[in-house]
């Protein structure tokens, strides 16, 4: 199943954000997180998450530095700001009407096709 | 093994320099996504896949180097200014489409020398009456969007939208009976380019007026423009007084010949070619207007300084002349251009550094000095009365005090460590429209006002 480029950009920034309040990370953690949340079901380019990343930096949502890891490798290491926590706090109450409003209507509906099944 | 890492080693540079091509992208981004790359050989090489296998895999989930490397240019737009052209297509239609603009521009400049003498043939006299001064702006400006509409293919509907502000400023500035030299004449004449170049902006934006990098591209086109212009008009005054000089010399009279048309004619050429240059060449002084603010930043901060401190110490009040407020009102004027030059040639993300304390300094200097001359001239409103002269000065003055104690506001938070850097750009370019509302108020209200004097 590929998921549709718009829908992607759209949740980058909440699921950044979400990532991040649960600690400080650095790019390539934060793309294998998002795998292990979604099953491996959304896979981004790679290389789409860090002009994402430094525009949450320049609007003050993320702070980043950068730092030596155990392997010697140095990483730029992201962190959530207060703004970032806030605007997550706002992210996420919008998030959830648009969920709320999809689930409500799911339910009323017959059950999804099977995938992989031919409509 | 080492062989083989070593191969992949080779192949890593390689792709790096790849990276390091890309304008947009700058060397720390090159090392994040190397690392980023680095990682992701490692995880797969663990996983079983061979050196090579894995580095082609992790490549291919990095995603194409020009989709990636365009995300990275609409993030960071100031980085593109040196090199506009966001990932061209193919480079068969450069050449082409480089000569089409070529004969465009000098059609346009041809185009313009030739509108201002239009109104020769109806009788229009140059020094005759304000005519010129007054419509100066309407024999280039449109020419001038029109250009950028052609450039960024702005759809035929909303070229329409763009040419009715000239047409409302050509109706309007021909059809309000001044006094001939009157001052809200030569008010009307000043400020109807300021009004003007707003439209030309959301032309230059293209479709990035609303949201996006377009305004602060459009603050360091107008920069470099006036920079072209000054360099152009020191290389025109040159050669028209080589023509003069020599035609003298063979016992012909040219001044007549410059005064009427080398002057008028290449005033207004030179504003579509110097845009062109701009638009073309920017490589080659991108840092000019940013080179100059970091060299007078200091200069103006010191100087502002010392006139505070021996206001203060000589107890010298500030002297009320007639000029005063246009004198503040230039100060004010230079200090934002200062900002905003400062503002459009930094990379927000980087933290703050001396100089942002010594521009948050001049900033703050250049307010209290003003503010002491608006008290000043405060307590004497009445004994002066209002005349348009003043009445426009002290708008203005009260517009620039605005962005910049707003400005002041938000650099010091920014330094304080309590809000980002893009704020300050922010408040910036959203104020823009601001300078056009008001010259377009002093265009269009002071006139009746003020009974047309």
């Amino acid at each position: 199943m590929s998921i549709g480029k718009d829908l992607v950009a759209a949740s980058a920034t909440p699921l950044v954000l979400a990532i991040l309040a649960e600690g400080d990370s650095y790019g390539y953690a934060i793309i294998k997180r998002v795998g292990q949340l979604s099953g491996g079901q959304l896979r981004w380019t790679d290389g789409m998450l860090y002009p994402v990343l430094h525009r949450l930096e320049r609007l003050g949502y993320v702070e980043a530095r950068w730092a030596t890891a155990d392997n010697g490798r140095r990483r730029r290491y992201y962190r959530l700001t207060g703004a970032g926590r806030a605007h997550l706090a706002t992210e996420r109450r919008h998030w959830e009407v648009v969920d709320a409003a999809l689930r409500g209507i799911w339910l009323q509906m017959a059950p999804a096709p099977a995938a992989g099944v031919p409509a | 093994m080492t062989e083989q890492t070593d191969a992949i080693e080779a192949q890593i540079a390689q792709w790096r320099a790849w990276l390091r091509r890309r304008p947009a992208i700058r060397p720390p981004d090159v090392d994040e996504l190397e690392g980023h790359l680095r990682d992701q050989i490692t995880a797969l090489v663990a996983a079983g896949l061979s050196g090579d296998e894995a580095f082609l895999v992790a490549v291919k989930r990095m995603g194409s180097l020009d989709a990636v490397s365009r995300e990275f240019a609409r993030e960071h737009s100031d980085r593109l200014w040196k090199q506009l052209v966001v990932a061209p297509e193919g480079d068969g239609t450069r050449g082409w489409f480089a000569r089409r603009e070529l004969v465009v521009v000098l059609g346009l400049a041809v185009a313009a020398a030739a509108a201002v003498k239009v109104p020769e043939l109806f009788g229009r006299r140059l020094g005759e009456d304000a005519f010129y001064a007054l419509n100066a702006s309407l024999f280039v400006l449109p020419l001038l969007t029109g250009y950028f509409a052609w450039k960024r293919g702005i759809e035929r509907k909303r070229c329409l939208w763009l040419a009715l502000p000239f047409a409302a400023g050509a109706v309007t500035i021909n059809t309000i009976p001044f006094a001939r030299g009157g001052h809200t004449e030569a008010l009307a004449a000043l400020h109807l380019p300021i009004a003007l170049w707003l439209a030309v902006g959301v032309a230059y934006a293209g479709g990035r007026w609303w949201g996006g990098s377009g305004r602060m591209d459009f603050v360091r086109f107008s920069g470099e423009l006036f920079i072209y212009y000054v360099l152009m008009a020191l290389g025109g005054g040159v050669l028209t007084m080589f023509t003069v000089a020599t035609f003298g010399a063979i016992g012909l009279d040219a001044e007549r010949l410059a005064e009427r048309w080398i002057l008028p004619c290449g005033a207004m050429g030179a504003v579509i070619v110097g845009a062109w240059l701009v638009e073309a060449k920017q490589s080659v002084i991108e840092n000019m207007a940013p080179v100059l603010t970091r060299l007078f930043t200091p200069l103006f901060a010191a100087v502002l300084l010392a006139l505070l401190a021996s206001m203060a110490w000589t107890r010298n009040g500030i002297d009320l002349e007639r000029e005063v407020l246009i004198g503040f009102d230039l100060l004010l004027a230079v200090v934002l251009g200062l900002l905003l030059y400062a503002i459009s040639a930094r990379d927000p993300r980087t933290p703050p550094e001396l100089f942002d304390r010594v521009l948050f300094l001049l900033v703050a200097s250049a307010l209290v000095a003003d503010g002491v001359a608006l008290a000043a001239i405060a307590t004497r409103i009445s004994e002066f009365g209002f005349s348009p002269n003043r009445m426009a000065a002290l708008g203005e003055n009260l517009v620039l005090l605005v962005n910049l104690a707003w400005s002041a506001w938000l650099y010091a938070r920014f330094l304080g460590g309590r809000g980002p850097f893009a704020a300050l750009e922010r408040w910036q370019t959203a104020y823009l429209p601001v300078y056009a509302v008001w010259a377009g108020l002093v265009v269009v209200a002071f006139p009746p006002l003020f009974d047309f004097a």
